[in-house]
Parts: C-alpha cells; sequence; structure tokens
C-alpha cells in the first residue's frame, strides 16, 4: 500500500481541492491499514500530527509535560475506536477533537479557565503587529500614522542559513500557546484555515487574528535578528 | 481628484496584512490596501517580509516524538492489536 511520505506533509505545502480530495482517500487507507494492525500506518500517522497535536493540547493545560500525556491518552483513544470511525469528518479532524475533549477535561481537573479566552476572544487584550513607536503618532498633522523607521529589504543570504530557521522555530516557542498552534498548523504543517477551525472550534475571525498576531511576532523576530550582527 | 473614503496610514494597514493574504477583506478594502500599497514602500517592504516569513515558517521542521515517546506508542499499538 502506498503511503504519502512525511516529508510532502512536513514542508508546508498548501493543497489544492483535487490534492486533498486524493489525501481523503489516502486518509481512508490509512484507517484500513490501521484496523488491520499495520504498524507502519500507525507510525505514520503519529508522524503527520503529533507536532500538531502536542501544540494544540498545550492550548489547554499547563506544562509540556501533561501535554504529551494527553497526547499519549489520545493516540490510544484513536486506537481503541478506530473501528467505529465512520469518516464523516475528516481523520485529522477526529483526532483533534478526541484531543480537544481530553485536554479539557484535563484542564478543567486542574482548575484551568484561561486557556479557552485566549481562543475565543484573543482581541480583548490588543497587540500590535508593528510597535507604535516604528509610526509617525496618528495624529501627525502631515504624516499620520506614516512609518517613522520603516522596515528595511532583508539580506537574501542570510535568509537562508540554518540559523535563520532555528532562530524562527525558537520564536514561534515563545508565542502564547493559542498563536503557537495556529501557526504551527497553518504555516509549518501547511493546514487550510477551515481545518485549523475544525480542529480548535475557532470562529475565522478568530483562527485570523490569532494567525496575524503568530505571524507578526516570528517577523519581528526575524527583523531583530537580520539587523543585529550585519 | 475627490476622495470619497478615508485613506489607510501605514500603522493600520500593518494590521490588515493577514486579512489581505487570507482573501478575507471586503472589496473596497481591498481596494484601499492596494491603493494604499502600491506607491508606499515601507509597506510593500512590509508584506514582502511577511511573505518571507510565511515561506520560512513552513521549512521549519515539525517537532519528532522522543524515541521513548515513540517506543511507548509502539508498545501500546502492539498490545492493542494482539488483544
Amino acid at each position: 500500500m502506498a503511503f504519502m511520505s512525511p516529508q510532502s506533509l512536513a514542508l508546508g505545502t498548501r493543497y489544492s481541492r483535487g490534492v486533498e480530495h486524493a489525501l481523503q482517500l489516502e486518509e481512508m487507507q490509512l484507517v484500513e491499514a490501521l484496523r488491520h494492525g499495520d504498524e507502519r500506518a500507525f507510525e505514520e500517522l503519529i508522524r503527520m500530527y503529533q507536532a500538531g497535536l502536542l501544540r494544540v493540547a498545550q492550548i489547554y493545560v499547563s506544562s509540556r509535560p501533561v501535554a504529551e500525556e494527553v497526547v499519549q491518552e489520545t493516540w490510544l483513544a484513536v486506537l481503541n475506536g478506530i473501528d467505529r470511525f465512520e469518516g464523516r469528518s475528516s481523520l485529522k479532524t477526529w483526532i483533534f477533537r478526541i484531543l480537544a475533549n481530553r485536554a479539557k477535561t484535563r484542564a478543567e481537573r486542574e482548575g484551568r479557565t484561561i486557556p479557552f479566552s485566549a481562543l475565543r476572544n484573543p482581541e480583548g487584550v490588543p497587540e500590535p503587529a508593528v510597535d507604535a513607536d516604528r509610526f509617525q503618532d496618528p495624529e501627525h498633522p502631515r504624516f499620520p500614522g506614516q512609518w517613522a523607521s520603516p522596515p528595511t529589504d532583508w539580506p537574501e543570504e542570510r535568509l537562508l542559513g540554518e540559523e535563520t530557521l532555528q532562530l524562527i522555530a525558537a520564536a514561534i516557542e515563545t508565542l502564547p500557546p493559542a498563536q503557537r498552534a495556529v501557526i504551527t498548523l497553518r504555516d509549518v504543517q501547511g493546514w487550510s484555515a477551515e481545518e485549523v477551525r475544525n480542529a480548535l472550534e475557532l470562529t475565522e475571525t478568530n483562527q485570523r487574528v490569532l494567525l496575524h498576531r503568530a505571524r507578526s511576532k516570528v517577523r519581528r523576530a526575524l527583523e531583530e535578528y537580520l539587523s543585529e550582527s550585519q | 481628484m475627490t476622495e470619497t473614503v478615508e485613506k489607510l496610514s501605514c500603522q493600520e494597514l500593518v494590521e490588515l496584512v493577514t486579512d489581505y493574504l487570507e482573501d478575507a477583506l471586503s472589496p473596497e478594502e481591498k481596494a484601499r490596501f492596494e491603493a494604499h500599497i502600491e506607491p508606499c514602500e515601507g509597506c510593500r517592504t512590509y508584506l514582502h517580509q511577511i511573505k518571507t516569513t510565511i515561506e520560512l515558517v513552513g521549512r521549519v521542521t515539525p517537532e519528532d516524538l522522543t524515541p521513548d515517546a515513540e517506543a511507548t506508542l509502539l508498545g501500546a499499538f502492539r498490545n492493542w492489536h494482539s488483544r
């Protein structure tokens, strides 16, 4: 049976609708293989979703070790439930729903409620994409809100270095959990906006706000990095 | 030339970049966005940097499972299969 290579999913590729349909077919093959006890199918699935599951679990629970536990539990629940999976939602959505339910239960036990507001009302706390001091005052008589210190071109040759990718990974790591989950699923894993909305039960607007903030902060980290040590 | 709508400032534009890239702006907002950015070098550079950021984030390798965690899961899988 032909599986997609893990690389093809890991590179942030954006799929056209036709390709997505083909992926769904492939997904059902994975499900069948799993039901027949094919270990490779299980490994494939773990490779595809582990990073995303961990990010999403971290929205709800307080620590990384607890998030890892929740993900482990999720995989076991996936195995135990796979015979009942009917393909009405995508396998991806189904797995992430299992995770979200478990993570929420765990968070309730921990007495945590804060993370939900990050998902439901991310605009509650304003966060400018670019520091206000980079612009003229909004009341400036001639140039209100214009760049005072505009961004400058980045040196292409440094962008492609391994160090730059490490910096980006570190910048993503420091994001608030909901922003980190959204940018990981959208831009690292290459999910569509709709898939992310389904997995995280987000409104369209909130998905975009979280993505916007995450991307803005990573850009800022890149800018700082590229403007120092030149 | 008469101005019927107020122009965007650079500070406002940077907050619309994601909506623009996600194709979530109304036709009027999109026209305002494009009218601003066409002659504005700072904002063009900004948009380009955001696109570069997205592309580079796409090259980050997703985190792998630790060997321990993977061994635990595969062990669980074998148990599950031989149930």
